[in-house]
């Protein structure tokens, strides 16, 4: 079973928000940003812009009717900026005009006066400062504090993990249409419909009925366009309301890059705690975040940052802290993984750092430690059906581990200028929204007379292949073929207060509600054919579009069935709600049972080093995997295959580079890095476990978004690992991405013309200035 | 006025020569497979194949491009081919398409249709099809959802379907596959026929008629007023909106600037030779036998297709590829100013600062010359950039050296990124002149190159990063040069 999009795709028919057809009298807008990343705004002043030739409108934060405020968690982000300003790229005004040329041309005329405030880009300065974005929050379990004294062992550190820029292929942007009653219709390149709506509604004034937000596909969103895609879409129809005309709004690369927010850097202190069998026995970890100028879903993301500090391992005795900082910079936002990445590189890193300080391997610490069946996390849910150390062991066993650590040690011996590293990244991730409330979602399912099936529900396709998956739910509920299934665009009028496709969760979520939905529709069939036919009705069955009676064709068809119901008038539509059971977690203890499963797998990767380039290829990811029961092979690899790269690219070339004023220097495709054809691993191999999947899942099949990307993190330490062992004496810092200049650096350390300390600076943040000449 | 093929129509407009390709596919045409992702050639998500008749008016050979760095007037007297000129009838899918929905190589399908076209061009080419070619075909597409293994896969089942593809004529083949519809069979002498009819029509043209070239390759009153385009690689990167507004002079499809051709010791190029071309002269690879090793690392197939040497130089970046190696091979250039007079330059002297150059702005390179290295010279090319392909190098660099019994008897060493000129570092150079090829001599010239640059930090690395690279880069010179061993260092 094809993902049923790619058909289309191939053909380039398939319709993403900049091929809408343009509507005759449509507006362009374009965004006028700070050029200052902290300051007062003292005035703006669009004289010279609306004398050009084709500009409307330049709006400002005064145009807007009703609140300029679109802050999702917390209400501190101005749709356009009032007062101050607080990133570069921030939005300031809106030239609205009669082609995209002119709309573009008039941005330089627009002169906006700031008064320059001092700037922070560092969360620790930000921190020290007092400047966060919500309270600390601390997930604690056991006594860390009262158990260091019993350690064996016991080590301290720093980690550091950079930003990663999303880099959907399709920018962000939004069309917006007014509608009669004064209200307005978007079609939103967004992963969550109901944000722009309400946003929107409260931009304008309006209540959410008279916002309709519609989405059809996004050319990637990895969740950057999970709250980001809001401040497009509300512009837009901001435009569209003041103008009473379609506008059209489309981030070019380089806006985007600039004015968008990213996965959060991280600056955190661990501090580990073994036993003399090497059982980690206590932990403390102190995460400060880059949060940016506005909340925006730091908070959220934070907070998954602490559930999974402790990544797949039991620890008795935790103490989490985490500071989400205010700084200068745009305002941070989800990323596949949505802190988990942050939290188990920080984890790893203690993990390597007890190893090399005491001569072992990691993996002699990491297999001891593995969760096992009823273990406690530190948010007190247990492990229910946990395959942690299944999925080590299946690992280990089928891609043999002693085999690659001898042949990488042994490469090592005979080869000087050559070094291979190799590492084990296990993984456990937990399914659900960490906001309960949020763990909800409808279908609304029409059967048409003639049998075919139109399924909508909240969930947005993005390549995830949710669509197919729901198809395949509602095919095989109604034993219909997939053929007869159209999933349809996801619009706020059909299905209301969605959640956004995020968290992994959004088949399980989407996919049960149209399981319930289908399960009625053809229980309402069923019903009916065993009145007409005289059968009974606990036999009957519809298989491949046949209705069976106690497994023997019955004399209707599911044609004939649909028909026959409709006239007898019976309801051939259905709205189902699913809410995942057994949720609870309380934020002010900071414990409960947030998730609705865990899902599990672990990752051997092997890179080489060319230690004279300081240049460096990975050979090999081998991967054993929890998919439950895969509704869908071949979309579960894509995401596997999709997202590990996307992790070693976090881990190995994609840098964010910030200089001290808050500019942002790798801002385009051609200073910012992501994987290519060539720089993903040789092999990737993808093992399926045999795991029974769980009854939260969609059909058993296991969530699949998000945990891949964090066997990325191995990249990380296999390269550790292969620069050890060309200098086996090298103090090389936690600190990720390790691009090739760490690498090098690490390997020569000696190497100097000019003393200087900034090869193991952690943060680059503030260590590159910007020049003119590259 | 304009005029080419878009898949099976032919198109006449007055659109700006110097806007792009893109743009009027997508907003004039109204094809929307075509999908924006970056405008500067770095994503892939907007390739197109260009096809271009060749002297004999018999074949086509089509190139992939991306259509946001392809000037409209470079697409003149071409096949355009847009994914909507090879898609099938009633939704039926090409090989390629159905290779890669078998596989499971599109997920959110923004990038999709690059992928198709650059497969569909490797299908295309008279070259044979290998799993390295078919790899390469696709190095310029960019895709952040499937991590490519899928995309290889399905690049693998075609390479295999293809090697049932005849060496002669294989369009037929192609078409009777379901490639590419039928209609290219007719396109050489649609092609033909268009230049037969530009040939006979006028010869003056508007200001930004493509090829209304004079007899001496220079239109000489444009080219007073207007600006050089060549593959358009780095200005409509630079530029856009000014090149469409302005009027521009063509010059990637001048006939007299192209080819590559060997006069007694020394080889001279057309301005206008983009390095795919340098990759298929026999001519270059017999001086150069690593060419192939060093261009894989210079951007990727599409921009080596339609980006030129003489680009690159006046491009004037402190790190262009083909600069480095040039000036290493002791390059010089023909300029031929406005007025038809032309003067001979050294390559290295054409820079006099960042971005500053020793040329008039009427001033065109119409050749480049170098002497062909000797076998017995030393030569190597040397590029590490953050990601290995298609990027910008943190330092790169080249070296030549002619040696004698042993002993090197001239030496020039070129590097890039590490000051705000692509430069020579004649001290580090001769300091080796006169000397075995030792292990001290090596030493010596690291530690005077390390004297004679002056990298700045920046996105691409900082100060330190670029003064070790380069110091280990010219010890891989001598490594791959078979100079030094592995041992010896």
């Amino acid at each position: 079973m094809n993902h049923l999009d790619p058909n289309r795709h191939v053909r380039g028919e398939s319709q993403y928000l900049d091929d809408v057809p343009v509507q005759h009298g449509t507006l362009y807008a374009a965004v006028v940003e700070s050029a200052v990343a902290h300051g007062r705004l003292l005035s703006i002043d669009a004289t010279a812009a609306l004398a050009l030739p084709g500009v409307v409108h330049v709006l400002t934060a005064q145009d807007i009717p009703g609140e300029n405020q679109i802050g999702g968690i917390v209400p501190d982000e101005p749709l356009l900026a009032e007062g101050h300003v607080h990133f570069r790229g921030q939005p300031v005004a809106l030239v609205l005009a009669e082609s995209e040329h002119a709309a573009h041309a008039a941005l330089a005329h627009v002169r906006v006066e700031v008064e320059p405030l001092p700037i922070i880009v560092d969360p620790r300065v930000a921190a020290a400062q007092g400047e966060l974005l919500v309270p600390p929050r601390t997930f604690r379990i056991g006594d860390s504090g009262a158990t260091w004294a019993s350690c064996t062992h016991v080590f301290e550190g720093v980690a550091e993990s950079g930003g990663q820029e999303h880099l959907y292929i399709e920018t962000q942007g939004a069309y917006a249409f007014p509608t009669e009653m004064g209200g307005v219709r978007i079609v939103s390149s967004t992963q969550g419909p109901t944000a722009v709506q309400r946003h929107t509604a409260h931009v304008l004034g309006l209540g959410m009925h008279q916002v309709e937000v519609d989405v059809t596909r996004l050319g990637g969103g990895f969740g950057g366009k999970e709250d980001q895609a809001t401040p497009w879409g509300a512009l837009a129809a901001l435009g569209a309301f003041v103008a009473r005309r379609p506008v059209k709004l489309v981030l070019d690369r380089m806006a985007d890059m600039r004015m968008t927010g990213k996965r959060h850097p991280y600056s955190s202190d661990f501090k580990i705690g073994l036993d003399a069998d090497l059982k980690i026995v206590a932990y403390e970890v102190t995460f400060y975040q880059n949060g940016g100028a506005a909340a925006d879903l730091s908070p959220a993301v934070l907070e998954r940052t602490l559930f999974h500090s402790t990544n797949t391992y039991f620890i008795p005795n935790v103490t989490a802290t985490a500071y989400s900082c205010r700084t200068n910079l745009p305002p941070n936002t989800a990323f596949r993984g949505f802190g988990g990445p942050q939290g188990m590189f920080v984890i790893e890193s203690a993990i390597a750092c007890a190893a090399e300080r005491m001569g072992l391997a990691a993996t002699d610490i990491q297999r001891r430690n593995l969760l096992r069946e009823g273990d406690l996390f530190p948010y007190r849910q247990p492990a229910e059906g946990c395959h942690a150390e299944q999925a080590w062991d299946t690992a280990a066993e089928l891609f043999n581990l002693p085999a690659r650590r001898r042949e990488v040690d042994e490469f090592n011996q005979q080869h000087r200028w050559q070094k291979k590293g190799l590492a084990v990244m296990p993984i456990c991730f937990g399914i659900s929204f960490t906001k309960t409330a949020m763990n909800q979602a409808r279908a609304l399912v029409h059967i048409y007379t003639d049998g075919s099936v139109g399924v909508s529900t909240g969930a947005v396709e993005m390549g995830q292949g949710v669509n197919t998956k729901i198809a395949q739910v509602a095919a095989r509920t109604l034993g219909i073929g997939i053929g007869r299934i159209k999933v349809e665009s996801t619009n706020t009028t059909r299905v209301a207060n969605t959640s956004p496709s995020a968290a992994s969760a959004t088949a399980d979520l989407n996919g049960k509600a149209t399981e319930l939905a289908c399960l009625a529709l053809r229980e309402r069939l069923l019903r009916l054919a065993s009145t007409e036919l005289r059968l009974n009705y606990e036999g009957l069955h519809i298989e491949n579009e046949q209705v069976l009676a106690a497994g023997k064709p019955a004399d209707t068809t599911w044609e004939k069935l649909v028909s026959a119901a409709y006239w007898q008038r019976v309801n051939l539509s259905e709205n189902a709600h699913y809410a995942t059971p057994d949720l609870h977690f309380d934020a002010t203890t900071n414990q409960g049972y947030p998730f609705a499963y865990h899902v599990y797998g672990t990752a051997l990767t092997t890179v080489q080093v060319d230690c004279r380039r300081g240049t460096y290829e990975v050979e090999a990811v081998q991967i054993a995997h929890d998919f439950g029961q895969s509704l869908n092979p071949q979309v579960d690899r894509g995401q596997i295959e999709g997202g590990a790269v996307q992790g070693i690219g976090w881990m190995t070339l994609e840098e964010l580079v910030y200089n001290n004023e808050g500019r942002l220097l790798s801002n385009s495709l051609n200073a910012y890095k992501i994987p290519d054809l060539y720089s993903v691993p040789k092999v990737l191999d993808v093992h399926f476990l045999d795991t029974p999947g769980h009854s939260r899942a969609i059909m058993r099949s296991k969530a699949v978004g998000e945990p891949p990307l964090m066997y990325g993190i191995g990249a990380y330490f296999a390269l550790r690992d292969a620069v050890r062992a060309f200098n086996p004496n090298s103090t090389i810092s936690f600190s990720a991405p390790m691009t090739p200049e760490k690498v090098l650096v690490n390997l020569h350390p000696h190497f100097t013309t000019t003393p200087s300390d900034a090869w193991n600076s952690p943060a680059p943040l503030t260590s590159v200035t910007t020049s003119a000449a590259s | 006025m304009l005029q080419f093929y878009l898949n099976n129509q032919l198109i006449r407009t007055a659109q700006p020569a110097g806007s792009t390709l893109l743009d009027f596919v997508r907003y004039h045409q109204h094809l929307k497979g075509t999908k924006i992702g970056c405008r500067e050639g770095d994503c892939g998500a907007c390739t197109v194949l260009v096809g271009e008749v060749d002297a004999a008016g018999e074949t086509v050979q089509y190139q992939s491009m991306t259509s946001c760095l392809t000037p409209l007037g470079n697409a003149h007297g071409k096949h355009v081919v847009t994914v909507e000129g090879i898609n099938q009838a009633r939704g039926g899918l090409t090989p390629v398409q159905q290779a890669i929905v078998q596989e499971g190589g599109s997920q959110c399908g923004f990038c999709t249709v690059g992928f198709v076209m650059s497969l569909t061009g490797h299908a295309l080419s008279t070259r044979p099809s290998t799993e390295a070619s078919v790899r390469a075909s696709i190095d310029g597409n960019i895709c952040r959802c499937t991590g490519y293994k899928s995309l290889e896969r399905a690049a693998t089942q075609l390479q295999e379907q293809l090697q049932a593809r005849p060496a002669a004529a294989p369009l037929a083949w192609l078409a009777e596959q379901g490639y590419v519809p039928r209609y290219f069979a007719d396109m050489p002498g649609k092609l033909q026929a268009l230049h037969s009819a530009a040939t006979a029509a006028a010869t003056g043209g508007s200001e930004t008629t493509a090829p209304a070239a004079t007899s001496n390759g220079i239109d000489t009153q444009a080219a007073v007023r207007a600006r050089i385009l060549g593959g358009g690689t780095d200005l409509l990167v630079q530029q856009p909106e000014h090149l469409r507004a302005t009027p521009v002079q063509l010059l990637y499809s001048q006939p007299q600037l192209r080819g590559i051709r060997q006069e007694g010791n020394t080889i001279v190029l057309g301005a206008a030779t983009t390095a795919q071309q340098l990759l298929e002269s026999e001519v270059m690879l017999a001086a150069l036998p690593q060419l192939p090793r060093y261009l894989k690392l210079v951007s990727s197939t599409p921009i080596r297709q339609m980006g030129t040497v003489a680009g690159n130089f006046i491009n004037a970046s402190p790190i262009g590829d083909l600069t480095i190696l040039f000036l290493a091979l002791g390059a010089e250039i023909e300029l031929q100013n406005a007025a038809g007079r032309h003067r001979t330059l050294p390559l290295t002297e054409l820079y006099q600062g960042y971005k500053q150059l020793a040329k008039t702005a009427d001033e065109q390179v119409t050749e480049i010359r170098f002497e062909a290295p000797a076998s017995t010279d030393a030569f190597n090319f040397e590029k590490v950039s953050k990601r290995t392909h298609l990027d910008i190098a943190s330092v790169n660099t080249a070296i030549w050296l002619r040696l004698e019994a042993g002993v090197i008897r001239e030496a020039r060493l070129s590097a890039g990124g590490v000051g705000p000129t692509p430069m020579l570092l004649p001290r580090a150079a001769e300091s080796l002149v006169g000397q075995p090829a030792t292990v001290e001599a090596l030493r010596r010239a690291q530690e005077l190159a390390q004297q004679e640059i002056s990298p700045i930090s920046d996105v691409r690395g900082t100060e330190q990063y670029k003064r070790l690279l380069l110091h280990q880069l010219l010890e891989a010179h001598f490594v791959e040069t078979g100079l030094l061993t592995e041992e010896q260092l």
